[in-house]
């Protein structure tokens, strides 16, 4: 495995406005992903876990510190460097899906290869190849809504993976899903992590996704008190 | 090109909001066409009527006359320059003498104009001929127009009796028997007047050879220089009341104009502002997605842009036909209008120019850009991380 980091976070602070007070959401948070990581935040709830992510993802800006993606420190980005940034190089999993409802799901799927402009043959197969990834091959032309939890889960992750981005960003992926479908997704995930070399990070709490973890990173109240290698 | 993709499945799948959307703006659209079309061509049917029944080529006016003061008639009539009487001669004029009289139909008294003309006149489109008919000479023939037959009460074949005071201040008094009531689409030749031939006027008035009004006949080669007691009236000028009451009319078909479409665009804006709202989670994923914050409102924008050329074409698929039926069929307005002091005129034709297309067009969808674009700007202000979470900040 590669130890160049892909990501690194430097004396993350990340405070929210609460009326007249502030809310410290990161207390000071330094970390360091290695390119191909399979790694999980795990906290309890209001840990902090999703806002980290968000930085990561430049979804969201730090109050102070910084995160370097890929060689980019994303608080010098604007609005359109971070939006190309999360088109070219990442992966998000939402814990609610968010698919959208007016595509079928290999739509879905091809979304962001359309906003990649890929032609239309390099979508179609990378289409394919990412649902045969989710056992999700036969569902192809069915709408979201014609989907279990489970299934629309998989179809997340092929959408996630479809570009094959160098880093995935799950937000509690599994939170609705039952233990089945849980270990089939992770997986999954596993092995496009085997394969691809992609970066894995979680935000988490379930178990099942800590048993496959190879590195589990934990938060408290916005802080890292431990950070172990699980292999 | 992604974006009109995108924008294009979202309104199809939006279903019945976006039907529902179309059908009101195009009813806006093809019926502001219908309706600028029904003044336009109202408008020119009146001028074209005017001109052919009344105007004719323009008039020379004695100088005294002034049709908004009954007075002025006691002075305006004179003789008829050479010129003139020349051009009358060849068939290219008509003269009218004008004078107030009291009428008294059903015991009651009623001041009218008694207008004499030349029933073997060629000039102005007024069925007069008729008044050469009459044999007993001690009566004087009368036609009138059905607004003035309705306000008197009187009919074909009816008698009134008639007083006016001649050149010389006398009273004098006689009965006229109408031999026709005939409908004038045009108040200006209708109400509160009788037409009778010329010579018998003139001679009621011991005024030989004169008169108030020329009419040159439309169309003529050359127009006759003004002279001491004469004085030409272009058209501009004698359809100055009509133009001005059309365009009255017109400000109030332009206010008709301006609530329609404002209700259809208060549709397409309420559907905007209710699909940003419901779909601020799929504002953050596709944000999330690496979609920029321009694609985005630009995705919204364009959806409800997409509205309004749907309305277009639909309106325009659907209102050719209609609008193209109405202007060659006409509107056959209610007899009620005849109560109106605009020109009653029975069947209405509509006339759209291209002008009026390409315009209407272009307001509605300039507009509905407008209100297309005016609740993206929401999504300017909102954060990913709260898109996702389904909240607004
Ligand atoms: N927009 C916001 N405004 C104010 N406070 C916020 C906001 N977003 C998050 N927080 C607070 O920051 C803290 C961390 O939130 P975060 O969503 O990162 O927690 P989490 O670890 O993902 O929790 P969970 O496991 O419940 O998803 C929480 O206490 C939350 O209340
Ligand atoms: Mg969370």
């Amino acid at each position: 495995m590669n130890d160049f980091p892909i990501i690194k976070v430097n004396n993350l602070i990340k405070d929210y406005a609460m009326g007249k007070q502030c809310f410290r959401a990161l207390n000071d948070v330094n970390l360091s992903f290695k390119m191909g990581e399979f790694c999980g935040l795990v906290g309890p709830s209001g840990s902090g876990k999703t806002t980290l992510l968000n930085i990561i993802g430049a979804l969201d800006n730090p109050t102070s510190g910084d995160a370097i993606v890929m060689d980019k420190s994303i608080t010098v980005l604007n609005h359109k460097e971070a939006a190309k940034m999360r088109n070219e190089s990442i992966g998000f999993i939402f814990q609610t899906y968010n698919l959208l409802p007016v595509y079928s799901v290999f739509e879905n799927v091809e979304f962001p290869l359309l906003l990649l402009k890929k032609n239309k043959t390099e979508r179609e197969e990378a289409v394919m190849r990412a649902l045969e990834w989710v056992g999700l091959s036969g569902k192809a032309n069915s709408r979201p809504n014609q989907l279990s939890g489970g299934e629309s889960q998989r179809v997340a992750v092929a959408r996630a993976m479809v570009k094959l981005p160098k880093i995935v960003l799950a937000d509690e992926p599994t939170a609705n899903l039952d233990a089945a479908n849980s270990h089939n997704i992770l997986k999954t995930m596993q092995n496009l992590n085997h394969e691809l070399k992609t970066t894995f990070i979680f935000a988490t709490h379930d178990e099942k996704v800590i048993g496959y973890l190879h590195r589990k990173v934990m938060l408290n109240d916005g802080k890292v008190i431990d950070d172990v290698n699980l292999n | 090109m992604l974006i009109i993709k995108l924008a294009f499945r979202n309104i199809i799948h939006a279903g019945l909001r976006t039907w529902l959307n179309v059908i009101v703006l195009s009813f806006a659209f093809v019926l502001i066409i219908l309706i600028e079309g029904l003044y336009d061509g109202m408008s020119e049917q009146v001028k074209d009527a005017e001109i052919d029944s009344n105007v004719g080529g323009g008039q020379f006016w004695q100088k005294d006359y002034d049709p908004y003061d009954s007075f002025s008639l006691e002075r305006s009539h004179a003789e008829i320059p050479a010129e003139l009487k020349q051009e009358i001669k060849r068939g290219n004029a008509s003269a009218v003498l004008i004078v107030s009289a009291s009428i008294f139909p059903r015991n009651l008294i009623q001041s009218v104009s008694l207008k004499g003309i030349d029933p073997d006149q060629k000039i102005v489109n007024l069925p007069v001929s008729i008044l050469k008919e009459e044999r007993d000479t001690n009566v004087i023939p009368g036609l009138i127009g059905s607004r003035m037959a309705k306000s008197t009460g009187l009919q074909a074949g009816d008698y009134v009796s008639v007083r006016w005071r001649n050149i010389n201040g006398t009273f004098d008094a006689g009965d006229i028997k109408i031999e026709n009531v005939i409908d004038l689409n045009l108040p200006s030749i209708d109400n509160g007047q009788i037409w009778i031939p010329l010579e018998k006027l003139r001679n009621m008035m011991r005024i030989p050879g004169q008169a108030t009004i020329i009419t040159l006949k439309k169309n003529i080669d050359r127009i006759p220089a003004d002279s001491r007691d004469w004085i030409f009236k272009d058209y501009n000028y004698l359809l100055k009341d009509l133009n001005d009451n059309i365009s009255r009319k017109r400000l109030y078909s332009n206010f008709m104009f301006s609530l329609l479409l404002g209700m259809a665009l208060l549709a397409v804006f309420d559907t905007q502002v209710l699909s940003i709202f419901r779909r601020r989670k799929e504002i953050g994923t596709l944000m999330a997605l690496g979609m920029t914050r321009w694609s985005v409102i630009g995705l919204f924008t364009l959806e409800g842009c997409l509205l309004g050329i749907l309305a277009f074409i639909a309106g325009s698929i659907y209102g050719y036909p209609i609008l193209a039926y109405l202007a060659k069929e006409g509107l056959v307005l209610p007899r009620m209008i005849e109560r109106s002091q605009f020109a009653v005129l029975l069947t209405l034709y509509p006339k759209y120019g291209l002008h009026l297309y390409v315009v209407t067009s272009l307001i509605l969808l300039i507009s509905v850009i407008i209100v297309s674009f005016l609740p993206t700007r929401k999504i300017t202000t909102l954060k990913p991380t709260d898109a996702l979470k389904g909240k607004f900040s």
